[in-house]
């Protein structure tokens, strides 16, 4: 469970230092009055959504945690045996990067109004998404046809979990994707959907990360550093 | 959470919401069924968590009549038995209790308290809602399935969860689980609302620290949640794969009716370590906003300010972090390693000092307070004495020694009944007897209220105190009937007889209350605005009830914390959140 309790105490590092900007030692029995006496106390002025993505990354950071502290401790357990990963995943990544890649392009693009920009930025974004999904299902029908089923192995059933929990979520990303691609293209002001294109693109580095992460567990390469890590915790 | 430099001009919130930003219903269906008002939508998660509250009041009877009385009840068997408690369990913990207090009262509350036109994200909002329906029909249909809804015991342990020994293998469990994950779903998109209002809807003036307490609670207990329920998700989500993909990952080798089975490999333990990871934070959402509510309640009716409001709010901020490290408490019978039940039992020791302290709080605060008895704050006084008591057996429990031998013995059911079954009940019924007014714009009946108090109270009581002893005996828990063992007396059978008699006869009291609720929702006095005379906001909206938009034209603007009451000097006992000072002159009392 080390990989959740980390997750949590940064966030509760996150949590700790926003209170301690509240004032939180104010005594409000004795501070009758008009906020602008106490500046800085106020509601957040970020978009509702801003906030709301981010509360949100908080969660599905919290799920991919708990997945891997399940994969780490059932790693250790003395009958594992890791499964090769196709190399296809590479490839995968390479996509994935673009992807996020061109969705950051879409926003940057979107802070300097340039309307051909975000749609290029978004549909190149949205297209090498697609591709990075497709690609993650020939993985799977590569490992099948080679006799790695879902159920033949305590490393191939978290492979496929944690693979179709990650697929999911950028799934979920390109609905709000196709939403802002369709916004516009019926010809929506810049204004309107500057706030979506930024949020797609924090959406997409996020997956990026959580991917990076995933793979690097389910490569092995991470080992050498949870084995430095727990050198140190000894 | 970005923090945001101070900047005067983009501070302070615009007074006026422009019309197009807020939603309007433009048909009954809209306004009443598929409604996007945050008011309507804590209605609908209210009755929908009741009505399955009362199934699963109504199993705790059938499991009372068999422990009361075995033998008598042929149509109650042991495979049933199994199905009511686990039932039972899962529907009074997550459907009626998690669902009433952050989609019931979060709902209502939390944009009236901070002074909000709704919550930030209403159509999600709705969503919420009916994901949540879903799951909860969902759970019902486990009990119209072949087989019936599953018996594994609300915590759902592998593997016996879905080996064919447990009742529900087929239909059950699998019902059971999507249940969940559905839930999940539907309270994570409630949650990011209840938490993006707090942080971003709050009106001018709405520091913080000027929230009342209730606002605290629930909002701490939502971004708990927020965290903990991903990992009844992973579990559940992982189970499901076992038992429909045939993956093992937690189902070890095993052999059953002599044939070996196609699992291997897993570990039940690593589903313990998932769910407690749930679990454990689940008593405190439960509890936090109990907490809460039972400050503005113990405050209003006692007509003074709330004793030591910033060591409460740090209390509250405390018991969440804390709750995340204490989870495997409940596993202290699981085999791990002595070192982390000592590391276990520190943390659930320490966790008892900020609890201490609020409830030290909550009577400081009482103390040479204007007490008034009524309904709401004989239930308030109700929470504090049976939280204190079911918070003591929680120390006994802590300890791995003491925990050992009690180990699912009736102890336990009696702990966990006092301090998250009953405690949070009493707050859940005070605080409707609170808020009806507002919410219906009529009084429940007092005497009618006063009669379901004392028979819910002190029945609570004759229940589980004796249930306490039970336990000591060694009286297991789960046993669908323990027939003639040495070490259980027969004085212990008819204890169980009459603790059956008891808790039918608070089930009736409950009747009571449903009637109440509804007759005087046609008949009760009417309240007016603010019957309690209280400061909070909600009891200065323009209608009662609050019509769509919560306010006028113009959003409240807040100029004192939520406890004004007994101010020295001051006309009247109680002082509204949105009144301005009398005289500048007043502020040279602030540091």
């Amino acid at each position: 469970m080390s990989a959740i309790i980390l997750f949590m105490a940064v966030i509760a590092v996150i949590v700790g230092w926003w209170l301690s900007q509240q004032r939180l030692t104010a005594k409000p029995w004795l501070e009758e009055g008009p906020i602008s006496d106490f500046p800085g106390t106020g509601a957040m002025t970020l978009p509702a959504a801003k906030i709301g993505l981010g509360v949100f990354l908080a969660v599905a950071g919290s799920l991919f945690a708990l997945f891997i502290s399940a994969y780490s401790m059932r790693m250790n357990m003395v009958d594992w045996r890791a499964m090769p990963v196709p190399s296809l995943l590479w490839f995968n990544t390479g996509v994935l990067v673009l992807s996020s890649v061109a969705l950051q392009w879409a926003h940057v693009a979107a802070r300097r109004d340039d309307m051909d920009g975000v749609i290029i930025g978004l549909l190149a974004g949205g297209l090498s998404a697609v591709v990075f999904l497709v690609g993650q299902l020939l993985a799977w029908q590569q490992l099948r046809v080679s006799g790695y089923f879902v159920a033949s192995n305590p490393a191939n059933s978290f492979f496929y979990l944690i693979t179709a929990a990650h697929g999911l979520h950028l799934m979920g990303g390109l609905l709000a994707l196709g939403r802002t691609t369709a916004k516009v293209w019926r010809g929506a002001k810049m204004v309107q959907v500057r706030l979506s294109v930024e949020l797609c693109a924090i959406y997409w580095h996020f997956l990026l990360l959580v991917w990076l992460v995933l793979l690097g567990l389910l490569t092995g390469w991470t080992d050498d550093f949870v084995d430095i890590c727990r050198q140190l915790l000894k | 959470m970005v923090d945001v430099p101070y900047d005067a001009t983009t501070e302070i919130p615009p007074a006026e919401v422009a019309e197009v930003e807020l939603y309007h219903p433009t048909s009954w269906w809209t306004r009443y069924v598929f409604s996007q008002d945050a008011k309507v939508i804590a209605i609908q998660y209210s009755l929908t968590a009741s009505a399955i509250g009362l199934v699963a009041l109504v199993l705790s009877w059938l499991m009372r009549l068999q422990l009361g009385f075995p033998g008598t009840f042929s149509f109650i068997d042991a495979n049933q038995y199994l199905q009511f408690i686990t039932m039972h369990g899962m529907i009074m913990v997550i459907y009626l209790l998690t669902a009433l207090f952050l989609g019931g009262f979060g709902n209502y509350l939390i944009p009236l308290m901070v002074g909000a036109r709704d919550m930030v994200f209403p159509y999600v909002n709705m969503l919420s809602y009916w994901v949540y329906l879903l799951a909860v029909v969902v759970l019902a249909s486990t009990f119209f399935v072949p087989g019936g809804p599953t018996g594994a015991g609300w915590t759902l342990y592998p593997p016996q969860a879905i080996l064919s020994g447990t009742p529900g293998q087929d239909w059950g469990i699998v019902l059971m689980l999507s249940s969940l994950i559905l839930f999940i779903i539907g309270f994570t998109m409630g949650g990011l609302n209840y938490v993006v209002t707090v942080l971003q809807a709050r009106t001018r003036g709405m520091t913080l620290m000027r929230l009342p307490l209730t606002v605290w609670g629930i909002f701490t207990a939502t971004i708990m949640a927020l965290l903990a329920f991903p990992a009844l998700f992973v579990a559940s989500v992982m189970m499901l794969f076992d038992r429909l993909l045939g993956t093992s990952f937690f189902m070890p080798a095993l052999v059953e009716m002599g044939q070996q089975m196609k699992y291997g490999g897993g570990s039940p333990i690593l589903f313990q370590h998932l769910f407690w990871f749930f679990g454990h934070p689940e008593v405190y959402i439960v509890a936090l906003p109990a907490f809460g509510i039972v400050s503005d309640l113990i405050s209003t009716h006692a007509r003074k300010n709330i004793f030591g409001y910033r060591m409460m709010v740090w209390a509250i901020v405390a018991i969440g972090a804390l709750s995340f490290i204490v989870w495997a408490h409940h596993m202290y019978v699981s085999g791990m390693h002595p070192h982390f039940g000592f590391f276990f039992a520190t943390t659930t020791l320490i966790i008892a000092i900020p609890t201490a302290i609020k409830v030290y709080n909550w009577v400081l605060t009482l103390w040479r307070g204007d007490i008034h008895l009524t309904v709401p704050m004989l239930f308030a006084l109700g929470f504090i004495i049976t939280f204190v008591n079911g918070g003591l057996t929680g120390l006994f429990l802590g300890n791995v020694v003491v925990d050992v031998p009690l180990s699912d013995t009736m102890f336990v059911v009696a702990h966990f009944h006092m301090v998250m079954g009953v405690a949070p009940i009493m707050v859940v019924l005070g605080a409707i007897y609170h808020w009806y007014p507002k919410v219906t714009g009529r009084m429940l009946n007092d005497a009618l209220g006063k009669f379901h108090f004392w028979v819910t109270f002190l029945g609570a009581y004759l229940i589980f105190f004796p249930m306490h002893y039970l336990g000591l005996l060694g009286v297991p828990r789960r046993y669908h009937d323990i027939g003639e063992v040495a070490f259980v007396p027969p004085s212990a059978h008819t204890l169980n007889a009459f603790i059956t008699v008891v808790a039918l006869t608070v089930g009736f009291a409950q009747m009571v209350f449903l009637f109440n609720l509804v007759w005087s929702l046609f008949k009760g006095r009417h309240s007016g605005g603010n019957p309690w005379r209280a400061t909070t906001l909600e009891w200065q909206t323009p209608e009662t009830p609050p019509g769509h938009g919560n306010w006028g034209k113009e959003l409240p603007v807040v100029y004192r914390w939520a406890y004004d009451y007994s101010v020295p000097g001051a006309k009247e006992d109680f002082i509204p959140q949105n009144q301005p000072p009398a005289t500048r002159a007043l502020q040279g009392a602030a540091p």
